[in-house]
């Protein structure tokens, strides 16, 4: 048990550090499907996202002007939520200790 | 890889989001029997590092990018069922919280990356397994291969749904051969990324790793008979 909390609390930091700063790093080139839509040419068929003006809206955070503290907070923020929604989804779906098997 | 609004029509979207739908349903049940108070934390830090990793795009040809899609990783690290909720929960996370992938694209991107992605991730990672001798390497180079064929799988399953419902009108061998060409590049990198995780968590604690524990549950088994 202890040994599954260092692993959870060392993966836990790892992923903050990749979306908290390696993000910045991240290739700003279109996507394989973006660069695709462009060849072909349909890639104005795209409409706006409807949550486009959101506070997250492409990994920045509204009103951040420095690129670097933008993205990686961004980074962070969808860390946690990611963590507390999923990790709270598999503890409600996990089978009880106990419980039948 | 994270299709936007307005590619596919609405009623195609509509029909994907139907499919995806019961894809999760039944992974909502399928799951159950691998989560536990040890895997489902683990499970969660999956999603998780799998969010983190989607937003660090990597250059591939010609001012193109591509990154981490996961669906293999988190099959071999979690199970096929834990890992379809995994990514379905990432990308609702992207859609609804950074406008990544259209919300009425979110069916379609859930079947792609979700659906596709891991089973097609799962079951090559089964298959390539099987062929190899029964020992760790074997699973990293296994979840290699997975990685590389997860992607342009999934990159066919925009070209089907582009094939039934595109607002375009361009011809759908030719976005079969694009998607097809430029996503094999971006599953070599998914291939080595998944690579890299799997091994690393097969180096310090192989006995968290989903498609390693069956074989060794197997390998015991087999003993003690």
């Amino acid at each position: 048990m202890k040994k599954d909390k260092k692993f959870l609390v060392a993966g836990f930091a790892l992923t903050i550090f990749l979306a908290g700063f390696a993000s910045f790093y991240a290739s700003s080139s279109p996507d394989g499907l973006e660069k695709v839509a462009e060849e072909i040419g349909f890639s104005e068929t795209a409409k706006e996202n409807a949550n486009a003006k959101s506070a997250l809206a492409d990994y920045g955070v509204k009103g951040v002007d420095n690129a670097r503290l933008s993205t990686g907070a961004a980074g962070v923020i969808g860390v946690l939520a990611t963590a507390g929604i999923s990790t709270g989804l598999f503890l409600v779906l996990r089978r009880r200790s106990g419980a039948e098997k | 890889m994270h299709i936007p609004d307005g590619f596919i029509d609405i009623p195609t979207s509509v029909a994907f989001a139907g499919l995806a739908a019961a894809g999760v349903a039944i992974s909502l049940k399928g799951a159950r029997a691998s989560l536990d108070e040890k895997t489902a934390p683990l499970a969660g830090l999956t999603a998780t590092f799998i969010f983190a990793v989607q937003m660090l795009n990597f250059p591939v040809a010609a001012g193109t990018s591509g990154h981490l899609l996961g669906g293999a990783l988190a099959a071999i690290l979690v199970g096929p069922w834990v890992a379809m909720l995994a990514l379905t929960v990432v990308l609702i996370m992207q859609g609804l919280l950074f406008a990544d992938g259209g919300l009425s694209a979110i069916g379609l991107n859930v079947f792609n990356m979700s659906v596709i992605g891991v089973w097609v991730g799962y079951g090559a990672f089964l298959l390539v397994k099987k062929f190899l001798p029964k020992n760790k390497s074997s699973i990293t180079f296994a979840a290699f291969i997975a990685g590389i064929i997860s992607v342009p799988a999934a990159a066919a399953g925009f070209v089907l749904q582009y094939g039934i419902g595109g607002t375009a009108t361009f011809s759908v061998s030719a976005v079969l051969a694009a998607m097809v060409s430029t996503h094999i590049l971006i599953g070599i990198g998914e291939g080595i990324i998944s690579a890299l995780a799997v091994g690393a968590v097969m180096a310090s604690r192989s006995d968290l790793v989903y498609g390693y524990r069956g074989e060794k549950v197997t390998l015991e088994m087999r003993k003690s008979l």
